[in-house]
């Protein structure tokens, strides 16, 4: 019997497909591992089965029955739970009070029984190795025992299915030891768990099965254990292991020879928390070193360390030789460190201005004297940007919200750039841009290395990296695990690095 | 973290929890010792007297706030309340009180079912109400000229009356602030209260009833601002209609400076109380330094809140460190 299954389920956003036609079935008692890259249609698919997304197409059945949820919460009333990759529990109120929110015990008298409610949490948190005074606001305690929180929160609500979004993120070993006791226990009382993770290690420690998508496509389910590792991380991104095309797609034009040997970035030991471990490696002017990894192997977090927006808890950072402490984001830029953020949207443009105006704002600090810029100046910088980067639009007083996604993207690059960096960070540079457009920013990023500019890339798209890089420092759970040079930069050789058993 | 550093912070959570406490003894004290007027039993009970009817409406005030909204009609609520229920009461005694809460709540529900459903700013939606509010009692005020007298004995016996020398109207805020108190921290819609300031998507995720909760504490401020007007024209016996105004940004000070975090999901009615003493029995020191304009009143209480507002802005960095 299945206890919760979609069928044939499709989910249309505008201008995005992103469930098309996903099947998905979840026996009770299994762990069944969820997988695919960003865009994969994961969470959209999560969202479908606990009532946040209503399908386009498609039925979903709970128990045997059509069920269609109109909200969260009526999937949570029917016991379906799901603990969210950001803890979503009330950080000023007290750990208990979270626990038993909406469902506290209460005296004869209907008013809330605090004495029943704090020692009924101190026992059942206990079951999750959290021992601590639940009376405390949630908010004063560590991430890893509020995510032990909202799962006990979960699972109290008599849940049959609960859904795990990365739990394992922001724990330390021994909290994840003592996740997996919980998931083993809930196993055993026949509770259905979906588990979406992007460490293989977890994956192939506690999944029972898999579902693969991969561009709101199910690409693969079945057992995990039949599934070796290099297949699976080639069916999430789209490679076939035997048949890798090695041209065609990119138009990077590969090697470009460093002109000297001194990097122009150099990482050493960079460790930060639980997320990253012991990072080294350096770039040369004129070379495009590419990070690869699954999403959440620590590529974002790598290069956002560098440009001083993730805290850094050990290592060091050079740029041109010049040791940059305690790096901040001021420092970062002051020192020639241009990053392109991995969410365009969110963190770099800004779509209500112009394109003038986007690019003016990076340069004002510095073309201005006495706080005051003279017009003509940014004139003649924006002019060269656009034409140098052959951005399409109307004028540079277009709105840059209403530019093409890949025109967004060099207006970005275009802000970048006139900051006179050494080292140009990527992230997913042409994620979000057609085919074309992507050409052309794959073949800028390329012009710019070979005028001498260090770059940095990092792209799920594993063709992309293969062919855009001369060098490839392949990243696993926040570690460097590989770094392919010469010949040895292929799809196969890093989907073997990435796959690769154990550390 | 240093023992500096934590003690810092027990310092930090103890003034928010306490704060107004404290500074409401602290003011008392100097003022028993320098004020010896201020010492007789009868100005005890003044202070409690005038501060009945601000005590309701900050008490509505601080759920509304818990809940990381604002409800800006309640001074107009206050006049109406008084003028309806002076209107009212020449059809007994049921009626002076029935009528102001039935309109009030009315309002109030509005102001909540408004925000809860079109998710529009509470600011806005109150707003509207002051000023809806405030145009509905000139209406049935004949633009403010008709001045409605008390008719009901019994009705102006809830305003004038004492009972073991305390004003009957005291006794009654006492009830209702317990009440309160126990509603907020003891029943499931006064968690729901809270949680809904600390996170509403979280509060919804996890089976609150969001919007049944946000209206809740309109209708609360709504009946509460009435009930305010309504006890203040039994005391005048008669509906005046040029007080209250400003009377809802008095009461959000009371709140704040009484510990409750303007952001919402934190705030105790207990700090209320003392936030509502603390700007009482200022205005009654400045009344018995007889040369002092009572305008200073404010210049004060605006200091405090300045206060009270640089100090929760410090915590709350505090807490995210």
């Amino acid at each position: 019997m299945t206890l919760l299954e979609v069928a044939g389920v499709s989910k249309v956003f505008p201008g995005v497909r992103a469930l098309d036609d996903v099947s998905f079935a979840l026996r009770p008692g299994e762990v069944h591992a969820l997988v695919g890259e960003n865009g994969a249609g994961k969470s959209t698919l999560i969202k479908v089965l606990t009532g946040v997304y209503r399908p386009d197409a498609g039925e979903l059945r709970y128990q045997g029955e059509p069920v269609s949820f109109a909200t969260p919460m009526d999937a949570q009333r029917a016991g379906i739970s799901t603990i969210y990759q950001e803890v979503n529990l009330i950080p000023l109120m007290s750990v208990a009070q979270n626990l038993f929110l909406g469902r506290e015990p209460r005296t004869t008298l209907g008013l809330v029984d605090r004495a029943r409610m704090d020692r009924e949490a101190r026992d059942i948190l206990a079951g999750y190795g959290v021992t601590t005074d639940v009376r405390a606001r949630l908010g004063s305690l560590p991430l890893g025992a509020q995510q032990m929180v909202a799962l006990a929160c979960a699972v109290m609500i008599d849940a049959k299915v609960v859904v795990m979004d990365e739990p394992t993120s922001s724990l330390e070993p021994r909290e994840v030891e003592t996740l997996f006791g919980v998931i083993q226990d809930l196993h055993e009382r026949g509770i259905g768990i979906i588990y979406v993770s992007h460490r293989m290690d977890e994956l192939y420690r506690i999944c029972d099965t898999v579902t693969i998508l991969r561009d709101g496509k199910l690409v693969h389910t079945g057992r995990l254990a039949d599934l070796e590792r290099v297949r699976l991380v080639a069916l999430m991104l789209g490679r076939e292991v035997s048949d890798v095309r090695r041209e065609g797609f990119t138009v990077f034009s590969g090697d470009h020879a460093a002109a000297d040997d001194t990097p122009v970035l150099r990482v050493s030991g960079l460790s930060s928390r639980n997320r990253l471990h012991d990072i080294s490696f350096g770039v040369r002017p004129g070379e495009v070193v590419g990070l690869g990894g699954l999403l959440g192997a620590g590529r974002s977090e790598t290069i956002k360390a560098i440009a001083g927006a993730y805290p850094v808890d050990r290592g060091e950072i050079e740029v041109d030789g010049a040791p940059l402490r305690h790096p901040t984001t001021v420092k970062a830029v002051a020192a020639g460190i241009a990053v392109q953020p991995e969410d365009r949207k969110a963190e770099g443009i800004i779509p209500g201005l112009s394109i003038r105006e986007n690019i003016a704002l990076s340069i004002l600090p510095r073309m201005s004297t006495f706080g005051l810029v003279s017009d003509a100046k940014i004139d003649e910088v924006v002019d060269r940007f656009m034409k140098r980067l052959r951005i399409k639009a109307a004028g540079p007083h277009q709105r840059v919200g209403d530019l093409s996604g890949g025109n967004q993207q060099k207006v970005l690059l275009a802000r970048l750039l006139a900051t006179g960096p050494k080292v140009l960070l990527l992230d997913e540079p042409t994620r979000g841009i057609d085919v074309g457009a992507k050409a052309e920013v794959q073949a800028l990023i390329d012009e710019l290395a070979a005028e001498g500019l260090g770059v940095v890339l990092v792209s799920s798209d594993a063709e992309e990296l293969v062919e855009g890089s001369g060098r490839v420092v392949v990243l696993r759970d926040g570690a460097v695990v590989g770094v392919l040079t010469g010949d040895d930069v292929t799809t196969e050789s890093l989907l073997a690095t990435i796959a690769e058993a154990g550390a | 973290m240093t023992v500096l550093a934590v003690a810092q912070r027990r310092a930090g959570h103890a003034f928010q929890r306490q704060g107004a406490l404290a500074v409401l003894a602290v003011v008392v004290l100097i003022a028993l010792a320098a004020f010896p007027n201020f010492r007789s039993p009868d100005n005890a009970a003044t202070i409690l007297v005038a501060a009945a009817p601000p005590m309701l409406i900050a008490l509505g005030m601080t759920f509304v706030i818990i809940t990381g909204g604002i409800d800006l009609s309640v001074g107009s609520l206050y006049v109406l309340g008084g003028v309806l229920a002076s209107w009212a009461s020449q059809y007994g005694f049921v009626a002076a009180i029935a009528v102001p809460l039935a309109v009030c709540g009315a309002i109030g529900l509005l102001n909540g079912a408004l925000i809860a459903y079109t998710g529009m700013a509470p600011f806005i939606v109150t707003l509207a109400a002051l000023l809806g509010a405030r145009g509905l009692m000139r209406a049935v005020s004949d633009e403010g000229s008709t001045t409605y007298i008390v008719q009901n004995d019994a009705f102006h016996t809830l305003g004038t009356g004492s009972l073991l020398g305390i004003g009957n109207q005291v006794w009654l805020v006492a009830i209702i602030v317990l009440l309160g108190m126990v509603v907020l921290s003891r029943t499931r819609f006064g968690n729901a209260v809270y949680a809904v300031g600390g996170s509403e998507d979280a509060a919804a995720l996890m089976g609150v009833a969001v919007r049944r909760t946000r209206i809740g504490v309109y209708v609360l401020s709504g009946l509460l601002a009435g009930l305010a007007g309504t006890i203040n024209a039994a005391k005048l016996g008669s509906g005046v209609t040029v007080l209250g105004a400003g009377m809802e940004l008095d009461a959000i000070a009371a709140v704040v400076i009484g510990g409750t975090l303007l952001t919402g999901g934190a705030g105790t009615i207990a700090g209320t109380v003392a936030g509502v003493l603390l700007l009482g029995v200022i205005q009654n020191l400045i009344n018995q330094v007889g040369d002092l304009n009572s305008n200073w009143q404010q210049v004060i209480s605006g200091a405090f809140l300045a206060l009270v507002v640089v100090a929760q802005t410090y915590l709350v960095r505090l807490r995210r460190t």
